[in-house]
Formats: structure tokens, C-alpha cells, sequence
């Protein structure tokens, strides 16, 4: 019941820290230690993991491909959003904390391209798909960051939904993939943290500052709702790919199911920052033992997966722009690669 | 969008950590680098921005020689029947201490 409602202080801050991330590192260890027979069909119905050796249809390596590729995408895509904050930082702290974070994110993207190129793609192809926009990624990372509040929406919101998606992923069927959301999901855990502190240190300060959480919890609330997907539930079910990514261990809930998870939790952080969600529609429903919320804007969503957000051109161009004006970087470590050959052969040996 | 040659021909390192003393080394993914120097620092970066290592390894990934998984059976099958090699395969009185 809603008003008997009770949040633990114990209780874990984000689903990383909770028991979930626990058992499905655990689920992944008592897999491998089961072992045994090694066809395709038969791994995955003994929730064994996929090796990238191991022989697999095109398919699923394809659905893999373009998961993985376009959530790593997502990574080096949101390193943008947060890097536009770097120089503009309230404090020395606060841009310390920004830039390991935004560091991080590039950690992620690069977890998930090693991850991607053992399934036999080339890390080169993939950015080639990005910059052309033949691959996606999180419609999230298409709006702007107006103010400092919003990296603080971000952590909280952005990186929260993140998790939620991703603490299942640690059980995904493919091994690679499996391993480096445990490390994503170890990483994220910091990441909304540090963004519920940005909102509980402006929700307390002056009226301006308090003022100006709300507004980015406004904005950010429903584009973060929409990074769980397309609704995938009762009519949804039928023709998308959610079904078939389950069957193969790809996928373990459905994107509506994660989706309320998160309204769930979220609710009840709001109530402590003292922030009010922008959905009328909200309110418990105690038969349920949910929180109802209101339908969430899917012509808004796919407007701007497909090319139509506030800042989808904005952050390509800046991509290429990176990827060009770092080629330099790149030649120039060619260039020492080859100096130091030429002077030492010989490296150093295993210790 | 060229992505130039540059990048696409850096060999792929596979990276393995020694999270303390006393543990082996692990496997923990892989990176492109043009050269073992270069794999090592970027390694230490991508991989152990958290204290998560104590040591690293990086390896050549066209240097690694594995076993194929289709002949996982006939390779690995030889050690099914050798149960004796196990401690619990002898028959001993349970009252003999330390054993």
C-alpha cells in the first residue's frame, strides 16, 4: 500500500550495488563450472555461455553484433552530453568527478567494441557505421544539456535506467558480452551516485538551484523511460525481436518490465530529493503492487532515433570531427611505434 | 567518412591482469595498439582505472594458439576415464585420521 510504504536506508542505492548484480555474476560462474555439451541449442538451454569460438547462428551473431555495436556507440555517443560540462564544472571536485566519469564511459565503449570484435567484426567498421549513420545508438544522448542540473539528471536518471537494463545483461547468453557488463555495471554504480549527490546538494541550496533540479528532472523524466525500448508486452510482443533475443539468452525481461522496475525505484527517489516527477498519471496502485504512470510519447522516441532530436546532428559531427582531427594522434603512434622497433626489438617478458 | 588505414591495421592485443599478489593473471578483453608499449599503457587506462591490477600482461592476439572447440571432445576426452587420478576414487577405513 502507498502509504505504508517503507525505504530501507540499508537498501542499496542502484541495482549494481543490489542482490540481482550478485546473483547473476554468481549464475554466470555456476554456468561455466557446469560445462559439458557444447552445441548451440544445447548451451543455451542450459543458460551455459556462448564462446566466441564456438559455433553459433548467423543470426544471433548478427542480433549480437548490432546490440553490442550500438551500445557501445551509446558509450562514446554519451561521453558528449557530460564532456559539454567539463570546463563549466562548479568546483574543482565536481570536474574531477565528471571527467573519471566521462573517462569511464570511454572505458565502456571500449569493453563493448573488444566485446563486438569477437564475433568477428572489425573495430574500424563499426566507427565507420557510426559516423555514417548506418548503426544507432541511444536516442537518450540526443538532447542538450542546458544546465549544470542536467549532469546531475544524467547520473540519476540516465545512468539509473542504464543499469537497469544493463544488470541483466551480466547473464547474457554470449560470454564476452556477459563479462564486460560486469565490469559496466561495477563502473555505473559511481556514475548515478554521483549524479543523485549534483541534485541533493541543489535540491537543498537556494530557490534557484532547487528550481533548476526540477527543471532537468522535467526534461530528462520521459527520454529516460524511453532508453528501455518500444513497449514489447501483451500486443507488442508479437513480431519483435524482444522474443527471439529471450529465447536466445540475450535478453532476460522485457523492456516493459525493466521499464517499470525502474518507475518503481525511481519513484521513491524522487519523494527524498523532493522532486516531482512530470506525469500527472502517476500513482500507486496497490492491487498491482505497482506505480502507474502515463503513456509515454513513442512518435517523440522514434522521431528522434531516427534522425530528428534536438542535437542528433550536433553530436555526429562532433564525432567525426574527433575521429578526424585525432588522426594525428594515431599517425604519431605509428610513427614511435616504428622508431622504437627500429631501435629495440626485443620487449619486455612475462612476469 | 575515411577511417584511414592507420587504426584498421594496429594488431589486436589481447590483455591479462594479475589483480594482486598471489592470483594469476586473467583475461579481462582486448584493445588495438600499434605496438607492446603502447598495448601495455593503454591497458593500464581501458583496464585498471580502479586498482584492479597489480600487473599486466599484453599478448599478440594472432600470437595466441588455442584449441579448436570442434574437436573439444576427442582433445579433452582422454582425462573422462581416469577417475583414479582423483583422490575419492580409493576405498580407505574412515578411521584413519589425516587422510
Amino acid at each position: 500500500m502507498y502509504g505504508n510504504d517503507v525505504v530501507d536506508p540499508e537498501e542499496a542505492l542502484n541495482a549494481s550495488e543490489a542482490p540481482e548484480f550478485d546473483e547473476a555474476v554468481a549464475a554466470g560462474e555456476a554456468a561455466e563450472a557446469r560445462g559439458g555439451e557444447s552445441s548451440f541449442d544445447a548451451l543455451i538451454a542450459k543458460d551455459l555461455r556462448v564462446e566466441p569460438r564456438d559455433e553459433m547462428p548467423e543470426a544471433y551473431r548478427k542480433t549480437l553484433i548490432r546490440q553490442i555495436a550500438q551500445h557501445a556507440h551509446s558509450e562514446i555517443i554519451g561521453m558528449q552530453p557530460e564532456g559539454n560540462w567539463i570546463t563549466r564544472a562548479p568546483s574543482l571536485r565536481r570536474k574531477a568527478i565528471l571527467i573519471a566519469k566521462v573517462q569511464d564511459e570511454a572505458g565502456h565503449g571500449m569493453y563493448l567494441y573488444s566485446a563486438a570484435e569477437t564475433l568477428g567484426i572489425d573495430r574500424a567498421e563499426l566507427l565507420n557505421m557510426l559516423h555514417s549513420g548506418a548503426q544507432k545508438y541511444s536516442s537518450i544522448f540526443n538532447y542538450p544539456t542546458l544546465t549544470w542540473a542536467d549532469c546531475g539528471a544524467i547520473g540519476w536518471l540516465v545512468d539509473g535506467a542504464a543499469i537497469m537494463n544493463q544488470v541483466p545483461l551480466c547473464r547474457c547468453s554470449y560470454g564476452p558480452y556477459a563479462r564486460a557488463m560486469i565490469r559496466v555495471c561495477k563502473e555505473e554504480s559511481f556514475h548515478q551516485r554521483q549524479g543523485f549527490e549534483i541534485l541533493w546538494t541543489l535540491v537543498r541550496g537556494t530557490p534557484e538551484q532547487k528550481a533548476m533540479a526540477q527543471d532537468a528532472a522535467n526534461r530528462w523524466w520521459w527520454p529516460a523511460l524511453m532508453m528501455f525500448g518500444p513497449p514489447d508486452t501483451g500486443e507488442a510482443a508479437t513480431g519483435g525481436h524482444t522474443e527471439q533475443s529471450m529465447a536466445w539468452g540475450i535478453k532476460r525481461f522485457s523492456n516493459d518490465d525493466l521499464r517499470q522496475k525502474f518507475v518503481d525505484m525511481m519513484v521513491l527517489q524522487a519523494d527524498k530529493l523532493g522532486l516531482t516527477l512530470p506525469d500527472p498519471d502517476l500513482a500507486w496502485n496497490g492491487e498491482r503492487g505497482h506505480w502507474d504512470f502515463g503513456e509515454v510519447d513513442w512518435d517523440e522516441f522514434w522521431r528522434v532515433l531516427r534522425g530528428d532530436g534536438p542535437c542528433n546532428a550536433e553530436r555526429i559531427e562532433h564525432r567525426r570531427r574527433a575521429h578526424d582531427e585525432g588522426a594525428w594522434v594515431r599517425e604519431a603512434a605509428n610513427a614511435y611505434a616504428t622508431k622504437q622497433a627500429e631501435r629495440s626489438p626485443a620487449q619486455g617478458s612475462a612476469a | 567518412m575515411s577511417d584511414g588505414p592507420t587504426e584498421r591495421s594496429w594488431p589486436l592485443w589481447e590483455v591479462f591482469v594479475r589483480a594482486k599478489r598471489g592470483l594469476s593473471h586473467t583475461h579481462v578483453g582486448s584493445l588495438h595498439a600499434p605496438d607492446a608499449t603502447m598495448a601495455l599503457r593503454n591497458a593500464r587506462d581501458v583496464y585498471t582505472r580502479r586498482q584492479e591490477g597489480v600487473s599486466i600482461w599484453v599478448v599478440e592476439a594472432s600470437s595466441i594458439t588455442a584449441s579448436s572447440p570442434d574437436e573439444k571432445d576427442s582433445f579433452f576426452d582422454p582425462a573422462a576415464d581416469k577417475v583414479y587420478r582423483h583422490p575419492t576414487f580409493y576405498d580407505v577405513p574412515e578411521d584413519v585420521e589425516y587422510l
